[in-house]
């Protein structure tokens, strides 16, 4: 096909070298702006806010990498996937160490205690757990290690995606638009997986029976 | 006949640097130097090179006479912060939106209406409203319920003021409060999505003691001008010891009710907002904590700015209003 012509080594190496320098670019101008108190009102808020949603950004369109390949036919794409997810990885560590160092400013008990008492910090720290592990077993060698475990492991992503929704809708007063515009691209991203679900279920009911 | 002839020297007054342009040389250079890329991204801070003159097109405020209060070393939030982060939901759910979309905002004409259980039912044109009681500046601390907070010269007039002219009948228990509602000028108003599901107007109450305590203040201006759009222009509603959402901006109605009234937070989040709205470290938002709050003062990400919050927003003087009161239920 016409695409996976066009992506060969050459052109996919510059294209991640456009994301990285994209990622860490954008990334380092916000936080500078922050620094040196340009990001409006309330640079703590606005920097949690940029991170947090950057990460959903990311996670979403690395969801996106392989229905598209599909859909193209275009395998290279793939070569992207992992590059994606570790920047959406990230971008959610920079927005958890945002709300520890800026916003919690180090009160180590209250991050204990917020995360198990506030439902909304509790799902967004099990996502962010859960990219943790996927991006710790990202490597070939992990991956090798693992075997057909690997797959199983990061299907995972999946319920990921669904507690990032949830800890994004939870954590809004009552302004849930954009938050729902999320849900919605999730939710179609997730139908491709439908599959997916459907033998999961299966297994999950034989193994009970 | 005296004719004066400029020497070729003299500097014509066309060619003097206009003042909002010298006071902000530095900020100028600052931004087009090494933030450079990072400013144009910002929308707040396209001001910065707003070298035609003095305001920038939109809002306009004037500069009040008032008594002003001596400094009790409480460092004040920069005016810039207090009026480019605001939540006024009308004008949009973000906290930049109203800033952005408020320009426009028409306050002339305006109309207050003071009425209900009243001797003395009278409305206010804008003009007025400047003329109820002598005007005085009172610095307070707004203590948001996302647990942020600021420091704010506000000028105004002791809402017991305005009571006292409309004489409250002995059946007024309560005073209910509500905002402009205009669709047309209000984005927020005008779409469900834009306005965060808010049932308009917003409405807004307390009870009468609160109501009639010399704190409790209605503003007019800040920083020694008139109130910006965005901050709730022309009157606003200001309770020092209650959370910011009880300080209901851009004021049509005050009206005297012997039943509690209806406040917005209440009906959209029963369980998250309660109807006194105290400012409290020892009861939670469901959600998050109560305990600590940030100041917003000047500083970016490094400035450490977390305090301790203080019941009552540290307005012990309220205290005896609740007296009896079980403050953990009546939230």
């Amino acid at each position: 096909m016409k695409l996976a012509k066009l992506l060969n080594g050459s052109t996919i190496f510059w294209i991640k070298v456009f994301i990285h320098g994209l990622c860490i670019g954008w990334a380092s101008l916000v936080f500078n702006q922050a620094a040196y108190d340009q990001l409006g009102g309330d640079p703590v808020e606005a920097l949690l806010h940029f991170t947090g949603i950057s990460a959903f950004n990311l996670l979403l369109l690395c969801l996106c990498i392989s229905p598209l390949a599909k859909l193209l036919r275009a395998s290279p794409l793939m070569k992207f996937r992992r590059l994606l997810g570790l920047y959406a990885f990230a971008f959610a560590s920079a927005h958890l160490l945002t709300y520890i160092l800026f916003e919690l400013q180090l009160e180590w008990y209250l991050l204990g205690s917020e995360i198990v008492k506030r439902p909304y910090i509790t799902v967004g720290f099990l996502a962010w757990t859960i990219l943790l592990l996927l991006a710790l077993t990202s490597p070939k060698a992990a991956q090798r290690r693992l075997g057909r475990n690997w797959q199983k492991l990061h299907n995972w992503v999946y319920p990921a995606g669904g507690l990032v929704a949830l800890h994004y809708i939870w954590s809004v007063k009552s302004d849930i638009l954009q938050p729902t515009l999320y849900i919605g691209l999730l939710l179609i991203l997730l139908f491709f997986r439908k599959d997916k679900f459907i033998s999961a279920t299966y297994w999950f009911n034989t193994k009970r029976s | 006949m005296l004719i004066k002839r400029p020497r070729y020297q003299t500097i014509a007054e066309n060619q003097v640097t206009d003042e909002s342009v010298y006071q902000n040389r530095r900020q100028v250079l600052k931004q087009l130097g090494f933030i450079g890329a990072g400013a144009l991204l910002s929308p707040g801070q396209s001001l910065a090179f707003n070298l035609f003159g003095d305001d920038p097109p939109g809002f306009k405020t004037h500069a009040l006479s008032y008594a002003k209060q001596e400094n009790d070393n409480q460092t004040l939030t920069p005016l810039n912060k207090v009026t480019s982060h605001n939540n006024f939901y009308e004008f949009g759910t973000d906290k930049a939106d109203p800033k952005a979309n408020a320009q426009a905002f028409k306050v002339d004409p305006w109309q207050l209406q003071v009425d209900g259980l009243v001797e003395n039912p009278f409305s206010l044109s804008l003009d007025e409203l400047y003329k109820i009681a002598p005007l005085e500046e009172r610095i307070y601390r707004l203590r948001c319920v996302e647990a942020w907070s600021m420091v704010i010269p506000w000028i105004g007039f002791p809402l017991r003021a305005l009571l006292q002219k409309a004489k409250p009948l002995s059946s007024g228990k309560y005073v209910a409060f509500e905002t402009l509602y205009d669709p047309k000028q209000m984005p927020g108003q005008a779409s469900v999505f834009r306005g965060g599901g808010i049932d308009y107007p917003y409405v807004e109450g307390l009870r009468m003691d609160e109501a009639a305590h010399p704190l409790t203040l209605l503003a007019v201006g800040l920083y020694g001008k008139s109130l910006p759009a965005q901050n709730g222009a022309p009157i606003r509603l200001v309770v020092p010891w209650k959370y910011g959402f009880k300080s209901i901006k851009s004021l049509v109605r005050i009206r005297i009710t012997d039943k509690q009234p209806p406040t917005t937070w209440n009906l959209l989040a029963p369980n998250e907002y309660g109807f006194y709205a105290n400012v409290n470290p020892k009861v939670d938002h469901p959600r998050w904590s109560q305990a600590r709050e940030r100041r917003i003062t000047t500083g970016g990400l490094f400035a450490s700015n977390r305090i301790d919050t203080l019941p009552f927003n540290g307005y012990e003087e309220v205290a005896s209003l609740y007296s009896g009161m079980d403050l953990g239920r009546s939230y």
